[in-house]
């Protein structure tokens, strides 16, 4: 037998005087950690198999259970860090490229945290949302540059498709495939009764699914993938995936084994084979192609849905979304590098791609001062973890925000980071029937709910200290925002001013 | 309305209900020979051997009568139905009209005619509180014990006695115990079972005559008792039901709404016979269970609403000695036996459904087998490997399972 | 009669027995779990049937015509509000409920007399025991 040169991460620390050996932790295992001995009525556990996802920490009913990190330890070094270490010995053992999931979890900079929100002080009043009207609802979709009149002096409506959101929170683009059906309809279900929208990503849209088709964005990819004229119009508008934060310039590649039953049927492709996402759309190389993608779709759909085009942040940016805004799309979406992911390569994962924070304000910037702001409204995501986030966004220029992680965290994610594995003990990243049921839509759904709920309320509590009753009002309102533990560079790129300036 | 219910146990009580879901303030009167509160007769036993009380034996709470706001006639027994003038009379000349009559008159021991029995002064039947308490001072501190039959009645009273009487034998022309339920293959090991209890049985062997206190059984064989148990089997209660002009075979006969052959009189309990959906025959199935459903059936048609009860079925659930068993329906047909060390189980089936089954020892969740033989279930229907395993509800479809465990209750 | 029952889906039962440990805890006259159950062979009211993938979990389905009731012999088995209650003094373990249920809910207790679900009216209250602990919202506690 080979060296095993790895230690596991983790830690299964059982109190076994609380233990009552009921084995809910061993049923609810897919990675099969623990187990019980009969002969000694003691639960075990292998910690080598522990991915950290809490299941059985959440379900212990006499919470006898915790993880830990292990104390194991390689001798300090800054440099080869013992993370390092580890994935140089993986690395070595296989010869693979090293997969991780969701976001990077690296620690760069997180801007949303050098930000500080403004609020009202005796010159003017700020507002009590409890007693007075708050207005959180959004309009995305390219505005109009002025108001048009016919000879009779009639109002022409030139306005183009818009998608009307109750609050500015969106969720984003996570595949059937990626993710489970029911986490799907989780977000389906919940998007229906928050008034917004989910996003099928680039799984095609399950025939279940058609009914919540008023709060769906149907996503057009590099593999285009479930999508036909059904399709097209099943949804509130159309995205164009360019590329995604958590592995720019990377394409997507979902199993065979994932390509099972329903998934296979709603991808369109046979059961078993790989699906793979090419890196570019092999028909755009240039804004002129992307653009006729835009009008493709357009056409399709008969000029009544919007069409997003999502890119990814990435050093230029903001020339690129300058180009995208030009191209006849009506929303931008722009993924920052935080941004989750079933399954991409570690290295590019942690090292590609810019922060959404710096990536937002330089694209507002951009399209203001080439006056093309109107022409698209701006969607940025990739780690909003708060309502704090989502109003420094706005303030920043987004006029919505797309979240996935934080909703996924609702649903239960523990953020193993585990999702390539497919064996998901929370239900949402695996399609093995018996994780996929551990999520009851009931559930995920009402949980996905309060999440956005209570972020609105939150919203409209910080408006209203800042005297602002209507979301339009703080759109792009930098100075609502200051910075803190910033260079002055940051801060030109932020558009903010230092706190206290 | 006026109702008259003749009887105070099983079937009265169900009937008493049964009004009363339907109608909250007519009158009803009980009238009942015996004097006590309504009890549970199949508790007789349990409380000779100490497990129950006659406090805690009471079939319902001392409020009932009151709560059901019923007039009740105890000690008093019906001489004559007049079924013309719809009124009926007690021993003391006293009428009681009624517009909806209940016959629940029950069965009585069934004593039959040896030779020098009446010579035994210590005999005894074993049915009634009072038939109990008697046999319970006659023990006193001991004394032999014989029980002419090894059925239910026989066994429990050996079962309610076992601790105080000096010896107990059972005698029984049937080759095995408890022949109305069990097959012999079934008996046997129940038999040991109660022998290691110290109860001796003389099993396809008669008493052929009593020599005062010494029997003499058709092998010759004689046995010494100080107490003897009469407990051969039942006969219903029919004669005041025969001298009213009602249809009567080996029980009163019924239809479905539990109405008698004549109009506005019903009948339910032991003193009726039942349709046996598992045999298809008439005949009387004394059994508490068949008796309170029978009495409420009766009762909601007495009130004027209808409800049938089509679904009798034999079944039993008894132990002796921490033994269980629990059996069902009848025997006839392709069986399926299984044995696991102390516990037995036979299935029988027939044209497609299930009959009956035996169960000694482990009788889990047998209700899901009765419910079978009850709903007459194609067992196409089911996974009849699975019911053989165990009874669950996993044998069902999921489609039936939705309805059983999340829709509308049953 | 209308009142809330619990009602079991099979399509989000995992089969992790939590509503029997909770049940067992709930019937039992502690109030911390690890007291109750440590070392303890629990005999919980509400009973997981499983086989390969399929899970589910059963209990008294309360029904508004209860042959247990109708059927026991000791007048042990009564309807309190639509809650079908057993009275363990009177009961004399002659198991004709079990006899007569069709759905295999009832069962001897530890001493031998039977027990059933009563909906954790005599403990908790409010919510089942079983209903709050689901982790997946497979058994419900509702009107239907």
């Amino acid at each position: 037998m080979a060296i095993n040169f790895l230690y596991p991460d983790h830690e299964v620390v059982r109190n076994p005087q609380r233990c009552i050996a009921c084995r809910v932790c061993e049923r609810q295992c897919a990675n099969e950690v623990h187990s019980y001995d009969e002969e000694l009525n003691l639960m075990k556990a292998d910690d080598t198999k522990c991915v950290n996802c809490h299941r059985c920490v959440s379900l212990c009913p006499t919470m006898a259970l915790k993880i830990v990190k292990t104390d194991h330890t390689f001798k300090e070094n800054a440099n080869w860090t013992g993370e390092t270490i580890k994935e140089l010995y993986r690395q070595a053992g296989t010869g693979g490229v090293l997969l991780s999931s969701m976001g990077n979890p690296k620690p760069y900079p997180v801007y949303w945290d050098r930000l500080l929100i403004n609020a009202s002080q005796v010159t003017n009043p700020s507002i009590d949302p409890l007693r007075e009207p708050m207005e959180t609802r959004a309009y995305l979709g390219k505005k109009p540059e002025r108001i048009e009149r016919d000879q009779n002096g009639e109002i022409v409506n030139n306005l183009t498709p818009q998608l009307e959101l109750n609050v500015p929170i969106m969720f984003s683009a996570m595949s059937y495939g990626s993710i489970s059906y029911n986490a799907h309809e989780s977000l389906a279900r919940a998007a229906r009764e928050l008034g917004t929208l989910y996003n099928t990503g680039e799984g095609g849209l399950h025939e279940d699914f058609y009914e919540y088709s008023a709060n769906t964005i149907v996503q057009v990819a590099s593999g285009r993938f479930g999508v036909y004229k059904d399709y097209l119009n099943a949804g509130a508008a159309v995205e164009i995936k360019m590329g995604q934060g958590a592995k720019p310039g990377i394409g997507g590649h979902l199993p065979g084994q994932k390509i099972v039953g329903d998934v296979s049927r709603t991808r369109m492709i046979p059961e078993g084979s790989d699906a793979i996402s090419p890196a570019p759309h092999h028909d755009i190389y240039s804004i002129e192609d992307l653009r006729q993608l835009v009008y493709s779709l357009k056409e399709a759909t008969d000029y009544k849905k919007p069409v997003i085009v999502k890119i990814a942040a990435v050093h230029n940016v903001a020339a690129i979304a300058s180009g995208v805004a030009r191209s006849g799309a009506d929303i931008i979406a722009i993924d920052g590098f935080r941004g989750g992911t079933g399954a991409a390569p570690t290295r590019i994962r942690d090292n590609v791609g810019i922060p959404i924070e710096l990536a937002l304000a330089s694209v507002d910037q951009r399209l203001r001062d080439e006056g093309i702001r109107n022409n698209v409204s701006i969607v940025v995501g990739g780690s909003i973890r708060s309502s704090a986030d989502v109003v420094k966004a706005i303030a920043l220029g987004a006029d919505a925000v797309y979240i996935a992680t934080g909703a996924l965290l609702a649903l239960g994610c523990h953020l193993c980071r585990s999702c390539q594995t497919g064996k998901c003990n929370w239900g949402i990243a695996t399609q093995e029937p018996e994780l996929v049921k551990r999520l009851n839509p009931d559930v995920g759904s009402e949980r996905l709910v309060n999440l956005v709920h209570a972020w609105e309320h939150e919203i409209k509590e910080i408006m209203g200290g800042m005297g602002i009753n209507s979301i339009e009002a703080l759109k792009g309102n930098r100075l609502m925002l200051r910075g803190i533990g910033l260079n002055e560079k940051e801060l030109e790129i932020l558009g903010v001013k230092y706190a206290g300036e | 309305m006026k109702y008259v219910i003749i009887g105070n146990s099983a079937a009265a009580i169900g009937c008493i209900e049964g009004i009363r879901q339907q109608d909250k303030n007519g009158e009803i009167t009980v009238i009942a020979g015996e004097p006590h509160h309504t009890y549970s007769r199949p508790a007789i036993s349990y409380l000779l051997c100490g497990k129950t009380t006659e406090e805690r034996m009471k079939y319902r709470p001392d409020d009932f009568y009151q709560k059901m706001n019923c007039t009740v006639m105890l000690g008093r027994n019906v001489t004559r139905i007049e079924p013309e003038e719809k009124w009926l009379f007690l021993e003391d000349g006293t009428a009681v009209e009624y517009d909806k009559l209940l016959i629940a008159t029950g069965s009585r021991p069934f004593v039959p005619g040896i030779e020098g029995l009446e010579g035994v002064k210590e005999q005894y039947t074993f049915m009634s509180l009072d038939d109990a308490m008697a046999l319970d001072e006659a023990l006193g501190s001991g004394g032999r014990v014989l029980i002419m039959g090894a059925g239910l009645i026989g066994l429990k009273c050996a079962e309610g006695i076992a601790r105080k009487a000096g010896s107990i034998d059972v005698v029984d022309l049937a080759d095995r115990i408890l022949p109305s339920i069990l097959d012999a293959e079934a008996a046997r090991p129940v038999q040991e079972h109660i022998e290691k209890q110290g109860i001796q049985f003389h099993l396809g062997d008669g008493v052929q005559k009593f020599k005062g206190n010494t029997a003499v059984l058709s092998s010759g064989k004689e046995i010494g008792f100080d107490i003897l148990v009469v407990a051969v089997g039942v006969r219903p209660n029919v004669e005041l039901a025969r001298e009213a002009g009602i249809e009567v075979r080996k029980g009163i006969v019924t239809d479905e709404r539990c109405g008698t052959s004549l109009p506005d009189i019903y009948a339910a309990g032991d003193c009726t016979e039942s349709y046996d959906i598992t045999t298809g025959e008439h005949k009387p199935l004394a059994l508490l269970p068949n008796a309170y459903m029978q009495g409420e059936c009766a009762g909601f048609n007495m009130a004027g609403s209808s409800k049938t009860y089509d679904r009798a079925i034999p079944m039993n659930a008894i132990g002796f000695f921490d033994l269980h068993m629990i059996t069902a329906g009848s025997y006839d047909g392709e069986c399926f036996i299984r044995k696991n060390g102390g516990d037995y189980k036979m299935l029988v089936s027939k044209d497609g459904v299930l009959k009956g089954f035996i169960l000694i020892g482990d009788v889990a969740r047998a209700g899901i087998y009765t419910s079978l033989i009850r709903e007459q279930t194609p067992l196409e229907t089911v996974d009849y490997e699975l019911i053989k395993e165990k009874p669950q509800l996993m044998a069902f479809s999921r489609t039936e399972r939705a309805k059983k465990l999340g829709g509308a209750a049953v | 009669m209308k009142m809330r029952r619990i009602y079991v889906n099979e399509k989000w039962c995992l089969g992790c027995h939590l509503c029997e440990y909770n049940c067992a805890f709930s019937n039992s006259a502690e109030t911390d779990m690890v007291k109750a159950l440590k070392d303890v062979h629990i005999n919980p009211r509400i009973r997981i049937e499983e086989e390969g993938n399929i899970h589910f979990a059963v209990s008294c389905r309360h029904c508004e015509e209860p042959l247990c009731v109708k059927g026991c012999i000791m007048g042990a088995l009564s309807i309190e509000d639509g809650v079908i209650m057993i009275d363990q003094d009177k009961c004399v373990g002659c198991c004709t409920c079990i006899l007569m249920c069709p759905y295999g809910a009832i069962m001897p207790s530890d001493t031998g007399v039977m027990q059933k679900c009563e909906l954790c009216v005599k403990n908790a209250g409010g919510t089942p025991a079983c209903v709050e602990s689901c982790p997946n919202r497979a058994i419900v506690f509702e009107e239907r």
